[in-house]
């Protein structure tokens, strides 16, 4: 019964890791950069939740209405300023860059403050609430929550890129952005629409984690960018479903491994990553390999 | 190869292909006499001084060792702590074992080498950016691994064993002698390494891979050398560390922390030259030095210039030398010479 409810229990984490992982996915797929500041980001999105709910006393789920526009706004100007700055020049340089952005981040959030670990909304009955599968599987609220956004993202996302006109312009660009912009859309612009949508996921994802657990200067690059990463692979580069799939299989890896050896979690999940690497390399749901 | 044989054709005695240039000859009596004084450093500095010249080295080393991947071959690890770890841990095992720490150097660093083998086969599935996060992961599961066996300390670490008979003074010259000499080796090997084949197809997937790869250039084969190379490099810096530190600890050394250091000093030299990681690594042990007591301000102002570096002096400082006053240290390119002082400078000045 204990590996019922670690499988259960690492399907609901699943849908936390897609939650980091469809942000990463939506801006490679859109503009070919890969954020190695993702983690970081969402790690400053938990801190900022936890500075607005001790400045103003807002409600924990009402934090979220102001870190994720004010994240989505970031990273609208951000892609605009520094991204597309490294963008015109190579590839390289965006990773140059975001990497530089990583170690900033967490240096200057060790700096500012230390290395202790934060948690959000303690006390609520969300958090610390569970309720029981039958006699011997125990599920906390949060998870299913959670599991329950992430799905409502994945499919919100899906209909926005497939219907909305932003959608659709997001769909061009990323297809080809010189045609794009020949036929009268500002590329850049829709570049920075898509690093918002990617922002606000991850605020959501950050504040999520930080009540799931709990949030350090670190946490951004330890946990949450190599596991998003992991999901992305797992699943298959550029598909948001497939970014699930990758989230929950990692998910289930990491609760078999700590049902085996309590601190082999992480170790688990990235020997299922490498092996879905050497077997699968185009991931779980892709059929066709991508280089 | 066009180039050359354009100009022979259309004007033979007045260009030639060379790859020396005048300032070879007293640059290689530079460097040598460079080496020599920075041998006898022992004898005439503070050892305080010799302890901060080793981290300088290991920095150093690092540095051109990711320069290697980045600046040549296109390759932006974000793993090498993986190997640095690994070249620590080489040499603690087999000190426990009872070898000498410094004769276990360079076994570390071909050990690594080795290493890097099945490394490369897991993640060079992927490329750019994904490649980096990938190598990221590659570094945590090593990590991870070495941290299973309790023997060699497990998650804590352990001391590294072999060098109490050394008296302080002896130890601390020693390890700086071990660090210069691994440095001389690492900088020459990569000098050789460009002025040879690999160094031409690399500079050719520098400059633009597609290119490379239509004219038949083996990319993956140069990719896997290099990453071999970097490797073993960091390995033997890791193994450096092991002696100067003479402590091991998992999280230290396979901290990625290392990467960004390497990363930074490179950026900030100049990427895709072999000068670049020499001033890179002055500039952050100056930084480092100076904001030794403000924690990780030194870390946070390296990425800040880095981040402004790579947007706006893509070569760099070293790239800022060489557009004023075109000279190169270490020539690896050839040279379009005229016999004609002023079309000397329109020549093909990549290299």
């Amino acid at each position: 019964m204990a590996w019922v409810n670690a499988i259960i229990q690492g399907v609901l984490t699943g849908g936390l890791y897609a939650l980091f992982a469809c942000g990463l996915s939506l801006m490679f797929g859109v503009m070919n950069v890969v954020n190695l500041a993702h983690g970081d980001l969402a790690v400053v999105a938990g801190y900022v939740a936890i500075g607005i709910i001790a400045v103003t006393h807002v409600p924990v789920l009402a934090s979220f209405l102001i870190v994720v526009p004010v994240m989505a706004l970031l990273g609208y100007v951000l892609q605009r300023t520094i991204l597309q700055g490294a963008l015109d020049r190579s590839v390289l340089t965006t990773l140059l860059v975001t990497f530089g952005l990583s170690v900033v981040i967490e240096n200057g959030l060790l700096q500012f403050f230390t290395a202790n670990s934060r948690a959000i909304g303690t006390g609520l009955s969300l958090v610390t609430g569970s309720f029981k599968l039958g006699s011997q599987i125990q599920l906390g609220y949060l998870l299913v929550v959670i599991f329950a956004t992430a799905v409502v993202v994945l499919l919100g996302l899906q209909y926005f890129l497939s219907r909305s006109k932003y959608g659709r312009l997001i769909r061009a660009v990323a297809d080809d952005k010189e045609a794009a912009q020949l036929s009268g859309v500002d590329y850049r612009h829709v570049f920075g629409i898509a690093a918002a949508l990617a922002f606000g996921t991850v605020a959501l994802a950050g504040v999520a984690y930080g009540m799931y657990s709990q949030l350090q200067p670190t946490t951004g690059t330890d946990t949450i960018l190599l596991f998003a990463f992991a999901a992305v692979v797992i699943g298959g580069l550029g598909s948001l479903w497939g970014t699930l799939l990758g989230g929950v299989v990692l998910g289930v890896a990491q609760q078999i491994g700590a049902q085996i050896n309590i601190s082999d979690e992480v170790l688990a999940g990235y020997i299922v990553f490498l092996a879905v690497l050497v077997l699968r390399p185009q991931g779980l749901t892709t059929r066709r390999a991508q280089s | 190869m066009t180039v050359a044989t354009d100009t022979t054709t259309r004007s033979e005695e007045v260009f030639r292909v060379t790859r020396s240039r005048r300032n070879v000859a007293w640059t290689g009596a530079g460097a040598l006499a460079v080496v020599v004084v920075l041998a006898m450093f022992p004898y005439i500095v503070y050892s305080g001084t010799t302890t901060i010249m080793v981290q300088a080295f290991i920095v150093l080393i690092l540095a051109s060792m990711w320069n290697l991947l980045a600046g040549y071959a296109g390759l932006v690890s974000v793993g090498q702590q993986a190997f640095v770890g690994l070249g620590a841990y080489f040499v603690l095992i087999l000190a426990i074992h009872g070898t000498s720490p410094f004769a276990a150097l360079p076994v570390a660093a071909i050990g690594c080498g080795v290493a890097a083998l099945p490394l490369w086969w897991l993640v060079s599935r992927l490329r750019s950016g994904y490649f980096a996060i990938a190598t990221w992961v590659m570094a945590a599961t090593v990590m991870l691994v070495i941290e299973k066996f309790s023997s060699i300390g497990g998650g804590t670490g352990m001391q590294l064993p072999g060098l109490s008979g050394f008296s302080p003074t002896l130890l601390t010259a020693d390890t700086y002698w071990a660090g210069l000499a691994v440095t001389v080796v690492a900088l020459a090997g990569i000098y050789l390494l460009l002025r040879g084949r690999l160094g031409l197809v690399l500079t050719a997937i520098r400059d633009d891979e597609t290119a490379a790869r239509s004219s038949g250039v083996r990319t993956g084969v140069a990719r896997l050398l290099v990453f071999v190379v970097a490797g073993a490099g960091c390995g033997a810096a890791g193994a450096l560390l092991a002696i100067n530190q003479l402590l091991v600890q998992p999280g230290a050394v396979f901290s990625v922390q290392w990467t960004a250091e390497m990363a930074f000093a490179t950026i900030i030299g100049g990427l895709g030259t072999i000068e670049g990681p020499i001033i890179g690594t002055a500039v952050y042990m100056v930084l480092q030095q100076t904001l030794a007591s403000y924690n990780a301000w030194y870390l946070i102002i390296l990425g800040l210039v880095a981040i402004t570096v790579a947007l706006f002096a893509r070569r760099g400082l070293w790239g800022l030398v060489d557009e004023h006053l075109n000279v190169r240290l270490f020539p690896v390119g050839y040279w379009l010479r005229s016999t004609d002082t002023a079309e000397r400078r329109n020549g093909a000045r990549r290299g």
